[in-house]
């Protein structure tokens, strides 16, 4: 029992490397960096990778899906502009604090939005998530600097800016936000029918289509839920900075990507799951304060990070590909 | 006399694949100038013979020889090089280029630094098309050309080289009839020059007009030789089939219940015309056909993936209108596709998720899918249907083709339809799967289902089936009940001879 246990362990470390990885990288910055290994370097660590994981949480079911959002990066600007644009309008002056509630639900709203119109966009016309997608994001950037006549917005109210700062417990809410969608999505994915119906649909959309699920909602339910996910960051960022820039989120749906893809989750679709987006997000977050508190200069890290991605992806299918032939006789 | 030497030769060819014996010492000769047809059921080895011919496949054992020099190819390139041609059934041709390009494709006269010789190209290539007669230029792009043009570019490619041996595939598959007199045309033309021709296809009266011997597969193995002036359709026939078939026939008919599925007058443009049929519940229908002669089209129009043209569908009796997948398992017809990796199956899904699949809607618990429920449910039909797996959470594309097949048939099984339909139900399984799969078939239909049969395979149709239904290109032919049909009727009905629609 012990044994079989222990085989299922191995199986499981041999899909989901990325842990492995995690286990060294700490080890190693522990080990040679005396900053590193401090409960409040951890706690930053969870702050700073909580923008990308949460967008990679809806990466993950979106590609799982078998599409892709490369508009993430925008949406987060426009949900941060229109957050704290919004809460200092004149309508909402009487409001106190509570200006921020309605500021905040339109950016969501705005990201869920985008996402259905997406979606909508991917499942009526065909056209290839990449493709409406990239549209999107040139499009959505667009927006923002319309509507932001290209400058930055502060927030007025402190205590918007104090969310971002405050704690729950030991751990600091924006991380404990993120830890809690990540657990929120994880059942999603692993246990609803439309978590279920997502691997079938990037698995094999035409046994799904044969086996009577409706691909289209779906995918729209998807695209929304990343929408939202990236308005999400959006606002936590902003919150973070008491402040949004029209500039805000660029090159965060290349790290999202990056984050997911570490984590095991498959271009193609069909594969993937939010444990190891979970590991994915840590990753690059563990890398990036490590080789800082090393004071490893900047571009050198998008030079480590960027050969690191091959190499797990390499390692992944090596370790795939035997675990294949293993099962084959 | 000195008999002539062949321009191809092959010697006790002997192919494995993983559990399956493909072919099992075959021998076989083309002489210069001759036409050679190659029949054989579907799954007796054509295909894989002429792959091993083509360079596609390697011999476990064998050997062959072009005019008598014993070769080794590697490739179809190095096929080619050696003289062997291969005119594909599906064309494989990038739409986007010239012509010309595609003639030479991977082996573009070039100039210094690797530049394309254009020049020499389209001029070469221009020599070829010409030789075929053919009315379009060389830097005609081959997304602008007809079936049957695009067919010359493929024969064309043959000839840029000194072809002695040219292996044909099915070539009049997509052909109308003035485009077949044309390519026989070539064909003569091509053996006038001494170019020894394997010609294959399932078609008697093509292989009666352009063959000069024929020489017959049955599972994997060599049956014998004919010269075609020599002999006729049924003597070809019986070689074909063989008696060797241990297959019991359909033990006495049983009592059928009421029309289950009703179809009249269904037409869906050019893919068939006017099909009318029905199906009661507990009886096997089977329908027998080429490749090609609409009966997977049928069955996808009644699962709700093609919309007809005209006529209707009645299920009991009553009129239904079925326009999507979604529409027909509400309907209770289940469709077990012809494919099942590509269109049945999610292959990286476990066992038991496949099988729940079009039902786990039904199956939860709160807010999420209960476990409990669906391991029921596999647990089940892995019983039921005898599914060989070592858990549910194994990923069904590491099960054998069998199972696999089992997980999409257990899949419909649980959704307890009133019509079933398989198509092809034992493509690419072993044998001995295979008989649990028509025996599995057999008893679904005696606990009451209606189930409807499509297979290439005749020893299959005849063996599972209560009623055969012969289709020809897009038509019902003929109707047999179990006791009228034999395998020489259902050839002829299936190979386009219709003197047999009279009797």
């Amino acid at each position: 029992m012990a044994d079989t246990s222990k085989n299922a362990f191995a199986t499981w470390l041999m899909r989901n490397p990325i842990w492995g990885f995690i286990v060294i990288i700490f080890v190693f910055f522990s080990v040679s960096n005396e900053y590193f290994f401090d409960l409040q370097n951890f706690r930053n660590i969870l702050v700073q990778t909580s923008t990308i994981g949460l967008i990679a949480l809806g990466m993950t079911l979106v590609m799982i899906n078998g599409n892709i959002d490369l508009s993430v990066g925008a949406v987060v600007a426009l949900a941060a502009s229109l957050a704290v644009d919004l809460q200092s309008w004149g309508v909402f002056a009487t409001w106190g604090d509570w200006a921020i509630l309605p500021a905040v639900a339109t950016a969501l709203a705005a990201g869920i939005a985008l996402g259905a119109l997406n979606g909508f966009i991917v499942w009526k016309t065909g056209v290839d998530a990449f493709i409406v997608t990239l549209g999107a994001m040139i499009g959505v950037r667009g927006l923002v600097f319309i509507y932001t006549r290209e400058e930055s917005f502060f927030a007025s109210n402190f205590a918007y800016s104090d969310f971002g700062s405050s704690s729950v417990g030991p751990l600091p809410t924006l991380a404990v936000l993120f830890l809690l969608f990540t657990v929120v999505t994880h059942l999603l994915l692993s246990r609803t029918v439309h978590g279920r119906n997502t691997y079938a649909v990037g698995g094999n959309r035409e046994a799904a289509v044969n086996a009577g699920i409706r691909v289209g909602p779906h995918m729209m339910i998807n695209f929304m839920i990343v929408g939202f996910f990236a308005a999400l960051a959006g606002v936590t960022l902003s919150s973070q900075m008491g402040a949004a820039t029209p500039n805000l989120g660029r090159d965060y749906e290349l790290w999202v990507i990056t984050a997911t893809v570490l984590g095991g989750t498959k271009l193609t679709g069909g594969a993937g799951n939010i444990i190891g987006t979970f590991g994915g997000v840590l990753a690059i977050g563990i890398l990036r304060n490590g080789m800082n508190l090393m004071q490893v200069p900047a571009f050198y890290v998008l030079v480590i990070l960027g050969v690191i991605l091959i190499a797990v992806l390499f390692l992944d299918k090596q370790l795939n590909r035997r675990g294949k032939q293993e099962l084959k006789i | 006399m000195m008999a002539p030497i062949p321009a191809l030769r092959l010697e006790g060819i002997v192919k494995t694949f993983p559990g399956v014996r493909a072919l099992d010492g075959v021998s076989f000769e083309v002489l210069p100038g001759e036409v050679h047809a190659l029949l054989g059921e579907n799954g007796a080895g054509k295909s894989t013979l002429m792959k091993t011919l083509a360079g596609m496949h390697q011999p476990n054992e064998g050997r062959i020889f072009i005019e008598e020099n014993e070769v080794v190819m590697r490739t179809p390139l190095e096929a080619k090089a050696k003289g062997v041609v291969l005119i594909h059934q599906e064309l494989s041709l990038a739409e986007e280029m010239s012509a010309a390009e595609n003639i030479y494709l991977g082996e573009l006269p070039t100039k210094s630094f690797g530049r394309v010789d254009w020049k020499t190209l389209y001029a070469q290539a221009g020599e070829i098309l010409k030789r075929l007669n053919c009315k379009f230029g060389p830097q005609t792009r081959v997304s602008d050309l007809s079936i049957a043009n695009k067919q010359m570019v493929e024969i064309a490619r043959a000839l840029t080289v000194n072809a002695k041996a040219v292996i044909f595939d099915e070539p009049t598959a997509s052909l109308t009839d003035a485009e077949k007199v044309v390519l026989f045309d070539i064909i003569r033309d091509l053996k006038a020059r001494g170019v020894g021709i394997v010609y294959i296809s399932h078609r008697m009266e093509e292989i009666f007009t352009i063959s000069d011997r024929i020489s017959v597969l049955r599972d994997g193995t060599y049956r014998g030789t004919l010269v075609t002036a020599e002999t006729n359709e049924d003597e070809v026939t019986q070689l074909m089939i063989g008696r060797s078939l241990d297959l019991s026939r359909n033990e006495a008919q049983v009592e059928f219940g009421d029309v289950a599925l009703e179809v009249r007058g269904l037409s869906c443009g050019s893919l068939y015309r006017d099909i009318t049929f029905n199906v009661r519940s507990g009886e096997v229908v089977g329908f027998y056909g080429l490749v090609g002669a609409g009966r997977t089209e049928i069955a996808e129009t009644l699962f709700g993936l093609r919309t007809p043209s005209a006529g209707t569908i009645l299920l009991e009796g009553k009129e239904v209108r079925i326009s999507s997948p979604v529409d027909a398992i509400a309907n209770g017809i289940s469709l077990v596709p012809e494919s099942r990796k590509e269109q049945g199956l999610v292959l990286g899904m476990n066992c038991r998720d496949n099988i729940t699949l079009p039902q786990v809607d039904d199956l939860t618990a709160g807010p999420f899918v209960s476990d409990g429920a669906e391991l029921a449910i596999f647990e089940q039909y892995r019983d039921r249907l005898e599914i060989k797996t070592p858990s549910w959470r194994q990923a069904v594309g590491n099960l054998s083709g069998g199972n696999q097949q089992k997980i999409v048939i257990g899949k419909w099984l649980a959704m307890r339809p009133n019509v079933l339909i398989v198509d092809e139900p034992t493509r690419g399984i072993d044998v001995g799967s295979k008989a649990e799969i028509h025996n599995l078939i057999r008893e679904l239909a005696r606990s009451g289902y209606a189930v409807i049969v499509i297979s290439s395979e005749m020893p299959e149709v005849l063996h599972v089936s209560d009623r055969v239904i012969a289709m020809y290109s897009g038509e019902i032919i003929r109707e047999f009940t179990a006791a009228e049909v034999t395998e020489d009727n259902l050839v002829q009905a299936i190979s386009g001879i219709r003197a047999d629609k009279v009797a």
